[in-house]
């Protein structure tokens, strides 16, 4: 799924990024523990969190993650979209909680799963 | 890539969460600039940022010296913190003496240190109680 369906199935805002629009993204990785995403193994990952600070973008950048999605309407202040603009992260706002926003990419066709060994 | 040895040391500063993992993503773009395997330098960020969130929230700061040759990539931090008392357990996933005030920032889960071990070709810990800790991390570029 391109970032661009994601952010229309998410009804989402996009903060940062439009070049990573047509990015295909085959997994996703819904917390705010950031460790806990360090431990998932994929690629094309988009990351959701509740979590707003710069370790968000941190580990993304760690990642290779190139999309997070913030949700329940958590918009992180212009340093912190600055710093994943930096990096070539794509920044992404929805108002949906976090158990809608997982479910509706699921029904959108994100199913793919990370590999915990 | 041809090069002998490359040596570069990183101050991680004490109790400044916002900056922490500022030499792990310059070591990131290093590698990348090297031409180091994509993957490789995925295992290498990761785990060196989590032993530099480390450093931060557990032990004030500490320093990271980095040296990358043709066989591999090592990566060594030293804090001077508290030590940790019993490796073994601290090394179990879920284990943590993080206070709340860490996991609302998104750490302190416990997985750390697995994720060190997880992603990293070898990882040695040396650590002593009032002391330090040493964290040692070694990605091989090479397959012998
Ligand atoms: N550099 C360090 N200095 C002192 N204690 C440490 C250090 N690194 C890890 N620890 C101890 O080991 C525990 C587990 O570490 P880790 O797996 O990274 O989980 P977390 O950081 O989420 O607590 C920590 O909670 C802490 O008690
Ligand atoms: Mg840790």
């Amino acid at each position: 799924m391109k970032a661009r369906d994601i952010l229309s199935v998410l009804d989402a805002e996009i903060l940062t990024g439009d070049e990573n629009l047509d990015m295909e993204f085959y997994a996703a990785c819904g917390s705010d523990l950031m460790s806990d995403v360090m431990a998932y193994v994929k690629e094309n990952v988009v990351l959701l969190t509740g979590l707003v600070n710069p370790q968000v973008i941190r580990t993304a950048e760690m990642m290779d993650i190139k999309l997070i999605v913030f949700i329940r309407g958590k918009r992180p202040e212009e340093k912190i979209v600055e710093m994943a603009r930096e990096k070539g992260i794509a920044v992404m706002t929805t108002n949906h909680p976090m158990f809608i926003a997982c479910g509706k990419l699921y029904s959108a066709g994100i199913t793919e799963r990370g590999v915990w060994d | 890539m041809t090069y002998g040895i490359i040596r570069k040391d990183f101050v991680i500063p004490a109790n400044d969460f916002t900056i922490a993992g500022e030499a792990s993503s310059c070591v990131k773009k290093m590698l990348i600039q090297l031409g180091v395997d994509p993957q490789k330098v995925k295992k290498t960020a990761i785990s060196m940022y989590e032993a530099e969130i480390n450093a931060v929230i557990h032990a004030n700061g500490g320093i990271a010296e980095v040296e990358i040759d043709r066989n591999k990539i090592l990566i060594r931090i030293k804090d001077d913190g508290p030590g940790i008392p019993d490796l073994e357990l601290a090394m179990q996933e879920g284990y943590t003496t993080a206070p709340d005030s860490i996991r609302e920032m998104g750490f302190g889960a416990g997985m750390g240190l697995p994720n060190m071990r997880r992603y990293a070709d070898k990882l040695e810990i040396r650590t002593e109680v009032g002391k330090g800790t040493i964290v040692e991390i070694t990605v091989f570029l090479t397959d012998n």
